[in-house]
């Protein structure tokens, strides 16, 4: 095996023993979807109108949640130092990171939408287009907020300072992410918004290897 | 195997200079022993040896190369154990050498578990290790990988006789074979090798206002 997926592997085998931590990130955000009925009423007209951007928002806060472990248990353990140290680039390596914890928690949280869409009494029409912005814009969520991990590491109270630090960049992805949903059940069609998501994606991928590395290094001195 | 040396080296933890003018050479088959009191720089050292730290004075160099122009080779060639074992309980003893060993890009993880003792506990969750247990481990890496450079913060805390053994056979075999070992050891009486007295490169105060960055 590669060290490159070694390194996915490694951490995808962590989070399912230790499973609690997705299984966690999953039920915040089934929870956190389930509240909005209770707190604004049963309207269902007013429930299809929020759904998207409930469920976007909901997707944002729990990414967040498991945010703050990606790097922590390394640093606390040393295993960062040895990463730094190995040969595989730090930049790849950051890659590998968000690319595990988008599968650990990014993509069960794909799955879960559906069902909250139903839930929120979301048209059908919508769902094909809720999935594929969630496809495209997780993955930016996992890259960003690796970064901001990474800076926070070894900060007191890092998970709140890591939460400033990165909700503000996670604005784009929300806006474009609801608008595609939106725009679809007006019969607009989504095609720009996703391509606009899809061009955020690439960009996190270019950009934040390399703002990501440059932390993990300052943290591991 | 190589020639490491370091030349004017000076470094700083926190706001503090901790030494300066530091010079150090280890040929092929050579161990270098750090020595000195607590604070004295030992595990900086070796941080800078290892690149996890920047060389704020002086340089290191490989075979007379700058390392500081080829820090993927440098990366390549040398195994650092510090402080922290670096394992993670929730995978099984074998993993978390394997893991290592492929990182590094190649190794034979269950020699390396075999040399330190661990074969039987090898599917073990490494959670239930005992501190001794746990830096056999981390030093079954140095049996695994094969890797020029060894450098070693007080390698031998909390193991057992039996195995403080093993880890001299290992430096023994390793230095026969052309290997280097850069070694911080305080208190230990070195019975063998050069020894490095960090204390006569302790940064004075009137130094310390132009070093500050």
């Amino acid at each position: 095996m590669s060290p490159l997926f070694a390194l996915i592997a490694r951490d995808i085998r962590l989070a399912v023993r230790q499973g609690a931590d997705s299984m966690m990130v999953i039920v915040f955000f089934v929870l956190v979807v389930v509240l909005f009925p209770l707190g604004i009423g049963p309207e269902p007209a007013i429930l299809a109108r929020v759904a998207a951007g409930v469920i976007w928002v909901a997707a944002l806060l729990a990414a967040m949640l498991s945010m703050d472990r990606l790097y922590q248990s390394d640093h606390e353990d040393g295993s960062l130092e040895l990463l730094v140290l190995s040969p595989l680039p730090l930049e790849l390596q950051f890659l590998a990171k968000a690319a595990a914890h988008w599968l650990t928690t990014g993509l069960p949280l794909i799955i879960a939408a559906p069902l909250l869409g139903v839930f929120l009494n979301m048209r059908a029409e919508g769902f094909g287009v809720l999935l594929a912005a969630l496809a495209l814009g997780t993955p930016s969520l996992s890259l960003i907020g690796g970064v901001g991990a990474a800076l926070s590491l070894g900060a007191r109270r890092s998970g709140v300072l890591l939460s400033l630090l990165v909700l503000p960049l996670f604005i784009p992805v929300l806006i474009f992410g609801v608008s595609a949903v939106d725009a679809s059940l007006t019969g607009l069609g989504a095609k720009a918004q996703l391509l606009i998501l899809g061009g955020l994606l690439l960009g996190a991928a270019a950009l934040t290897p390399w703002a990501g590395a440059a932390a993990l290094r300052q943290a591991a001195e | 195997m190589g020639q490491f040396s370091g030349s004017g080296l000076g470094s700083y933890r926190g706001q503090r200079m901790v030494f300066r003018g530091l010079d150090f050479a280890v040929g092929g088959g050579d161990l270098l022993h750090l020595v000195g009191p607590n604070g004295s720089g030992k595990s900086t050292l070796l941080r800078v040896m290892a690149g996890l730290l920047p060389v704020i004075e002086g340089q290191i160099s490989w075979d007379g190369a700058p390392v500081a122009q080829d820090r993927d080779g440098h990366r390549a060639r040398l195994i650092y154990l510090g402080h922290a074992d670096a394992i993670k309980g929730a995978l099984s003893v074998f993993e978390n050498l394997a893991f290592w060993c492929t990182m590094a890009g190649g190794g034979d993880a269950a020699a390396g578990l075999a040399r330190f003792n661990l074969a039987p506990l090898a599917d073990l969750p490494a959670r239930f290790l005992s501190a001794g247990q746990r830096r056999r481990l981390n030093l079954a890496r140095l049996a695994a990988i094969p890797a020029a450079l060894w450098l070693l913060d007080e390698p031998a805390a909390s193991l057992d006789t039996a195995s403080e053994q093993v880890l001299e056979d290992e430096i023994t075999r390793h230095r026969a074979a052309g290997g280097l070992v850069v070694m911080a050891s305080h208190g230990r009486d070195p019975s063998d090798g050069t020894v490095l007295e960090l204390d006569q490169y302790a940064a004075n105060m009137a130094d310390f206002g132009d070093a500050v960055l």
